[in-house]
């Protein structure tokens, strides 16, 4: 009952906002409604007892990337934030894609026989992650931390002014 | 309905918790503040209302109440409402995982969870939004300035500020908050000063350049002099706070210090054995007995006396003296605990914030690059390698 | 009642077909950048819940969803100091007005 209840309100914290988000005529509240959203994703893995994900999602997400849109947005618009028309002319058939796929996808999910396991998930699973990291993934962890830097430069690259 | 009562327990602790804080670390810190500019500065500081003036936050809270709140016109009103609110509840958030002390074998922590010091990290880095939107939703080019400084600037610092919560991380092999003083139980002294067991007083540098790079960092991500760039009075008026009035305007100001006090206790239980009481020799003890006494002889026997300034030196003197006594004679008589381990926390504490607050009122302000460089150029190189050195040294002589 | 894998993914689903709206009917570069992080959020619940329903011992998803968290925020640095660039040079960050390249 009560996770059922967690559940529907955590989904409402995350769906609500980002409704916001993609209609708001606003750019600047469609970027601070990122927040709850992601703060309400944030629940779900707490939920799903993935803790170190839930805390590294508010740190990068919710700290970082958020407040990089808002920088980028208030450099942009002029600090203000309202422009006549944020929306282009693909509106109808954009929802008509969104509204089909979103039937699709859970036609698909409820139809579909997924082969859950009963195991437990390890008590402290921020040792698995890092040994996971380290030993079976450690490829992937070390292609990540070539991309990271490679984006640092560019990023500098790009957004540097060209005297 | 067991989640039911859980929820009200959360609940009832939020409450306690916000109270609490808005006591002690809003009050407290404000007058503090003031006493303690007032000394560097050889003012005197608030002195009429109570004895010496220690209800002059309590007069300034209660005129704030009374006051109107003003909403600036063409202002986002939702945005411009709700910011102050997501700054306060942010930084009381950070409280959650701070463990006070110990009463018998019960750790005075709201919640031990197992990414304690990760979650505080993520909460302090939350307060940035409520702050930026504020400086938005003002409709004032002073307010979005400060903003904007300040969103460049937590995101430049949460990195070396990161870097440091992951070298006590690292160090004590786990993210809780509790595990961290364990782990300094375990080897006898603070991360500061000592590393793991075969390494020993050999891990003293790397302590020191890490509790430094923190310290920095924090002193950074809670936007205080050196390096108070997003509301620099004498250029943004008061930066992204500057149309806020009323309870909204205290609002901000109990989660900048209500950071602040996070970021101090978290630095207390990191690097400087949280709420574990040193233990030295009474011989130590009696040295700095006499160490206190000779500061504090020299001040009083010299010109220096005159100098409004040395007055908090003489004050710490006066409270270290009086501490190493008890100390001196506690551990004489064979105490294993001389003072309760909620008072070493707070001593800590205070001791950080003072230090915060000393910096805050002799230093000059950085300009924007040379905030930027020092965070780019300085700390993060410095602290990526005392993170590697620390793990190669940890990894080729200890464990 | 417990709260079942099929739940986690029709609400990673529709949060994903939000962030794909937003992609598709929006002007503002940073609005479709905000977009994509909506879909990337959607992506990562599906990974975690995976991983807290199917494969409970490994901890692959989590792994996952941490690779994707890093990987966004390179993406958003770089598309952000992209937008930046264009807003320099052609003073407008709606993308149907960047339409140098367009015969």
């Amino acid at each position: 009952m009560g996770e059922l209840a967690a559940f529907m309100i955590l989904s409402l914290v995350t769906l609500i906002p980002a409704v916001v988000v993609v209609t708001s005529s606003n750019i600047v509240r469609a970027a601070l409604s990122l927040v709850p959203t992601f703060l309400g994703v944030t629940g779900l893995y707490v939920m799903l007892q993935a803790e170190f994900v839930a805390g590294i999602q508010v740190l990068i997400y919710a700290g970082a990337i958020t407040v990089l849109i808002l920088f980028v947005i208030m450099l942009t618009e002029g600090g203000t934030g309202v422009r006549t028309r944020q929306l282009n002319d693909q509106v109808p058939l954009g929802a008509m894609a969104a509204v089909w796929l979103a039937f699709v996808l859970i036609v698909i999910f409820t139809r579909t026989g997924w082969p859950t396991a009963a195991g437990v998930l390890p008590a402290y699973n921020v040792v698995a992650v890092g040994n996971a990291f380290l030993s079976d993934y450690v490829l992937i962890f070390e292609v990540t931390s070539v991309v990271l830097l490679v984006s640092l430069v560019g990023a500098i690259v790009i957004a540097r002014r060209e005297d | 309905m067991p989640w039911l009562i859980e929820l009200l327990k959360a609940i009832g602790l939020a409450v306690v918790i916000f109270t609490f804080l808005a006591v002690v670390a809003a009050m407290l810190g404000v007058y503090l503040e003031r006493k303690i500019s007032g000394w560097i500065q050889a003012r005197l500081g608030p002195k009429h209302i109570g004895p010496q003036g220690l209800l002059q936050t309590v007069a300034d809270t209660v005129k704030l109440l009374q006051k109107e709140h003003i909403t600036p016109r063409h202002a986002d009103a939702l945005i411009f409402n709700v910011a102050p609110v997501i700054v306060a509840v942010a930084a009381l958030l950070d409280w959650v995982v701070i463990p006070f002390g110990k009463l018998g074998d019960r750790v005075l922590v709201v919640r031990d969870i197992n990414i304690g010091v990760l979650y505080f990290a993520a909460m302090a880095s939350v307060t940035v939004v409520g702050i930026i939107a504020g400086g938005w939703s003002s409709n004032n080019k002073y307010a979005l300035l400060g903003g904007l400084r300040s969103a460049s600037q937590m995101i430049s610092y949460e990195i070396p500020l990161a870097l440091g919560i992951l070298w006590a991380a690292m160090v004590a092999g786990t993210l809780s908050t509790v595990g961290i003083v364990d782990a300094q139980v375990r080897q006898g002294s603070w991360f500061m000063f000592k590393l793991p067991s075969p390494i020993g007083w050999f891990g003293l540098p790397f302590g020191i350049l890490a509790s430094l790079t923190f310290l920095t960092a924090a002193t950074a991500e809670v936007n205080r002099v050196p390096f108070d760039l997003p509301e620099a009075e004498s250029e943004l008026v008061a930066g992204y706070f500057a149309e806020y009035t009323g309870m909204r305007f205290a609002l901000f100001q109990l989660g900048e210090y209500g950071e602040m006090f996070g970021m101090a206790a978290v630095a207390t239980i990191m690097f400087f054995g949280g709420w574990t009481e040193p233990h030295l020799q009474p011989y130590m003890w009696l040295l700095v007995t006499l160490g206190c006494l000779v500061v504090a002889a020299v001040i009083l026997t010299t010109g220096l006396r005159q100098t409004l300034l040395v007055r908090p030196i003489l004050m710490l003197a006066g409270l270290g003296l009086l501490l190493s006594l008890v100390m001196f004679f506690g551990t004489r008589a064979g105490l294993s605990q001389v003072l309760p381990s909620l008072m070493w926390f707070l001593a800590k504490m205070f001791a950080l914030v003072f230090f915060l607050m000393w910096m805050r009122w002799t230093y000059p302000r950085l300009r924007l690059d040379q905030l930027l460089t020092l965070s780019w150029k300085v700390l993060l190189p410095l602290g990526l390698l005392n993170l590697l050195a620390t793990g190669f040294v940890l990894t080729v002589w200890g464990r | 009642m417990q709260v079942g894998l099929t739940s986690y993914l029709i609400v990673a689903a529709l949060l994903f077909c939000l962030g794909l709206y937003g992609v598709l009917t929006r002007r503002n570069a940073v609005a479709i950048l905000m977009g994509i992080e909506l879909m990337l959020n959607a992506a990562n619940i599906n990974l975690v819940a995976f991983n807290r329903f199917v494969a409970p011992a490994a901890v692959a998803g989590q792994v996952f969803a941490l690779v994707i968290i890093t990987l966004a925020a390179c993406e958003a640095a770089v598309g952000l100091a992209l937008v930046m660039a264009a807003y320099r040079s052609l003073e407008t960050i709606q993308v149907d007005e960047i339409n140098l390249m367009k015969w």
